[in-house]
């Protein structure tokens, strides 16, 4: 974590307690013993960090729906609402602008002028192919599955990297249907 | 007037938890299967209930009632379900079902990183915690009526 410090403040404190939490249990289970796990907090490789995010995204959704007493959403477009004003509010503190909409109503684009996140990170020079923000991708993605949205979401401009604006681009691919488990008539 | 028991259940049918208090009479069937049975039933009766709603729908299946006992439910758009029965003369406890998703279900399952999802949760935090809730419930008596 040396070099990378995740910022303290409070509407930023239930996300973290989430990373770092599925972080270090994902690292138990890969280490054997404490000592192992150490080393790796320490020097842990961010490379891939989409995957973590996503197993974020879908505990994240329930906090989420919990605190907000939001309901389904009817379109994408409400569903672009919510996730900008409401979700990035209570989470990060700000909320992001929506533009972009493609003619089918199917991709847009969050706009963040400043991303909370990185407010206090460098990369560090050996981790300065790092895409950080990429956990709020997956974040994205893994909560609307939990939501029955299968979607798409990158990082377009980052912040970390000297763009002006952070934008994430969202694409919404298919509905995902409710299904009767196996074995049920 | 009392709580029966106790269905939670997630979007793949899963039953994460049961907890009974006054149940007098039993399904007679595997407990697997009274959860299969009583998921089934809830998926046909959403989809009945919207597809026969002679209005747009708002909060879709709420409860059904018998002679005997009242079968409450409530759902999240990620497919938690919380199913209580209790006797007749309990109203509308969407709150109370509300309460046992966010503040115990959320609270102490979903935010625990080492509590997996999509099993029976294990936690036995989250089942005293249930228990206590529902017995300071003011509609709940120790003695079942």
């Amino acid at each position: 974590w040396r070099g990378i410090v995740l910022p303290g403040t409070e509407s930023c404190s239930e996300l973290f307690t989430l990373t770092y939490g599925a972080l270090v249990t994902q690292l138990c289970k890969d280490y054997e013993n404490d000592e192992d796990v150490n080393k790796q907090l320490d020097k842990i490789l961010f490379s891939d960090f989409l995957p973590r995010g996503y197993n974020i995204g879908v505990r994240l959704i329930e906090d989420f729906l919990a605190r907000s007493n939001v309901g389904r959403c009817h379109d994408f477009r409400e569903t672009a609402d919510v996730i900008a004003k409401v979700a990035f509010k209570m989470y990060l503190g700000i909320t992001p602008s929506i533009t972009n909409w493609s003619p089918a109503g199917d991709e847009f684009s969050l706009i963040l002028e400043n991303n909370p996140l990185v407010d206090f990170v460098e990369l560090p020079d050996n981790h300065s192919s790092l895409i950080y923000s990429n956990l709020l991708c997956g974040v994205l993605r893994g909560a609307l599955e939990m939501v029955q949205m299968a979607v798409e979401a990158k990082f377009v401009q980052d912040t970390l990297k000297g763009d002006g604006v952070t934008e994430i681009r969202m694409r919404f691919i298919r509905r995902i249907e409710d299904n009767l488990p196996a074995g049920e008539e | 007037m009392t709580v029966h028991n106790l269905y939670l259940f997630d979007r793949n049918g899963v039953c994460l938890h049961y907890s009974e208090w006054h149940r007098k009479k039993q399904a007679g069937i595997p407990k697997e299967e009274e959860y299969k049975l009583m998921y089934g039933m809830l998926f046909s009766i959403r989809s009945f209930v919207s597809k026969m709603s002679p209005l747009d729908m708002k909060d879709g299946f709420l409860a059904f009632q018998t002679s005997r006992y009242k079968l409450h439910y409530y759902e999240t758009p990620t497919g938690i379900k919380v199913v209580m029965n209790t006797d007749l003369g309990v109203g509308s406890i969407r709150d109370v079902l509300h309460h046992i998703y966010s503040a115990l279900y959320v609270e102490l399952v979903v935010k625990n990183p080492l509590c997996p999802l999509g099993q029976t949760v294990q936690s036995e935090l989250f089942r005293s915690r249930l228990d206590s809730y529902v017995r300071s419930l003011p509609f709940f008596s120790a003695r079942a009526g």
